[in-house]
């Protein structure tokens, strides 16, 4: 099996983190008393996550982005400014580009979401988006690089991504502090052909 | 975040049942669309409802035109209307305003009802710290005194400078637009879209007309012919993603090059949706030309008040105006029905 960094950070940190787990779990308890005693509620929520049906019951306050990474470990979607701004934690919802930072759990029940661990063919193929980002360097540091990802393939599904001027405007919802741009642009454009006929999470 | 309870009704009637209001402005429940905007403050914790009422249920959808009306359901998303061919061909102006606000991503959520809702963009507003007589009534205003760069020169008063952040209702104002509502008790009413916005006066807390569990159902306006010579310019401070430091939107009806009816709506520069009626008056007769459109421009700020740092809004925001005129009587409406101008 290949060593990845997350692998290798995960390995590293095992000592710790099955210590964290404990807090972790009491400063949930902690706050969901919290949300109780304060007349909130929780909530019970239904998705299908990478073709993958998941149940929880949540704190209300729970956003979607927060649902990916800390209950179900996809940690694929970044946290960026968490207001909107920067596109990093831009997910498909019902096969449409979102931003999952602003977006509720409890707004997304029943629906179908695909992160960037979703997009590549169940037999780890790359999606051709993501072969197009590596093949033309469209990222320097990566963070920003999970939300460029889908929000391009959710560009060209759209339908915007006809001229290069058309992919500046509309993936201006994702910000690269790097200013990869011109690499990602350079991607979309090779790659909006097939990925106009690819299928993505299941659905084309 | 504070705590609050969720709740998705699956009725207009049991929605504005459910919101709970509280009587005093943005202590009650909230109504959840998109939530580009309430999620945001409630992170912030500008925004701390003690319910939030989720309408994804109801069928407030759909954009259809009959008998000449357009009507529009307040749950049509930003993206689905700036692509409709009502707007896109009918009335370019609002398809500008909408693609040319917020992101992709956001657009793909936000509503049409909340949209038009769409709270200011002022720092201190948004900071929870300052003084804001919008957020906490009586407490002064720090805006007015401080980094005011992208705050109102119009509509303005001595307890508020917020600046209405939105853009499609700079546009949708053109057009005498009716806006459809629901309460609790009293069942439905309409509003005109002018008389909705309230100015900030001595009450900035008060935003609009509406009460707390009153939810804007939808929109019902006519699009003259002439409604397809119409532009939406946004000067910005970077090309996309980006608040209006001025923008207009025009309809011009022209005969020739005399303009029969101009329409003007101004964003980025007033406390609510602008309609610059004077400029739209001065207007009717005159021939298109740069100095018309400057003339108009510098009547539209006429009444403005410029303040430390936001003053150029003033001269940028006439040339707004000269550009968005200019724009529009240039605009190549051939292939459309808008080439019959003549017949009225």
């Amino acid at each position: 099996m290949a060593v990845t960094r997350r692998s290798f950070l995960g390995g590293t940190a095992t000592a710790g983190a099955s210590a964290l787990a404990g807090v972790a779990g009491a400063a949930r308890q902690a706050i969901a008393q919290e949300v109780d005693d304060a007349g909130g509620e929780s909530v019970d929520v239904s998705l299908v996550i990478n073709g993958v049906t998941y149940e929880r019951r949540l704190d209300t306050r729970t956003s979607l982005l927060d649902l990916l990474r800390e209950e179900l470990d996809l940690t694929g979607t970044k946290v960026g400014c968490n207001h909107g701004q920067c596109g990093a934690c831009t997910v498909l919802m019902n096969g449409t580009r979102i931003n999952s930072c602003l977006t509720l759990a409890a707004m997304a029940d029943g629906a179908r979401i695909t992160t960037i661990e979703g997009v590549a063919s169940a037999e780890g193929e790359l999606h051709p988006m993501q072969a197009a980002f590596l093949e033309h360097d469209g990222f320097q540091c990566g963070y920003c690089t999970p939300g460029q990802i889908v929000s391009a393939i959710g560009c060209v599904k759209e339908g915007h991504a006809t001229s290069e001027a058309e992919i500046r405007e509309y993936m201006s919802g994702n910000l690269c502090r790097c200013g990869a741009y011109k690499g990602i642009t350079e991607a979309i454009m090779e790659a909006r052909e097939a990925t106009h006929s690819s299928e993505v999470g299941g659905q084309s | 975040m504070k705590p609050f309870r969720y709740q998705a009704p699956s009725s207009v009637d049991a929605a504005v049942e459910a919101v709970e209001p509280m009587g005093v402005p943005g202590q009650g429940g909230a109504f959840l669309a998109g939530g580009t905007t309430l999620i945001d403050l409630m992170k912030l914790s500008v925004a701390t409802p003690p319910s939030v009422t989720d309408i994804k249920n109801l069928s407030l959808d759909g954009i259809e035109e009959a008998d000449g009306e357009v009507r529009v359901g307040a749950r049509v998303t930003m993206a689905e209307a700036a692509s409709h061919p009502i707007f896109l061909d009918r009335a370019p102006v609002l398809s500008d305003a909408l693609w040319k606000a917020a992101s992709p991503q956001l657009r793909n959520v936000a509503t049409l009802g909340g949209n038009i809702l769409q709270r200011t963009r002022c720092p201190y507003f948004r900071d929870n710290v300052s003084p804001c007589n919008k957020r906490d009534p009586g407490s002064g205003c720090a805006a007015i005194g401080g980094i005011n760069r992208l705050l109102a020169v119009l509509g303005t008063s001595e307890s508020c400078i917020a600046t209405y952040a939105g853009d499609f209702a700079n546009a949708l104002i053109l057009f005498d637009t009716t806006v459809e509502t629901h309460r609790a008790a009293e069942g439905p009413r309409q509003i005109e879209l002018e008389d909705l916005h309230v100015l900030p006066e001595d009450h900035p807390e008060r935003e609009t007309v509406l009460a707390d569990d009153e939810l804007i159902t939808g929109y019902r306006f006519r699009l003259p012919d002439w409604a397809r010579r119409s532009v939406y310019v946004k000067a910005r401070d970077r090309e996309s993603y980006a608040f209006a430091l001025a923008s207009a939107a025009v309809a011009l009806d022209l005969d020739g090059e005399t303009i029969r009816e101009a329409r003007i709506g101004l964003g980025g520069v007033a406390t609510v949706p602008w309609r610059a009626r004077e400029a739209e008056d001065f207007l009717k007769g005159k021939t298109v030309s740069e100095e018309t459109g400057l003339q108009a421009g510098r009547i539209a700020f006429e009444s403005a008040q410029g303040y430390e740092h936001n003053a150029f809004k003033i001269p940028l925001g006439r040339q707004v105006v000269a550009k968005a005129i200019f724009d529009a009587a240039r605009k190549d409406v051939s292939g459309s029905a808008g080439q019959s101008e003549g017949a009225n």
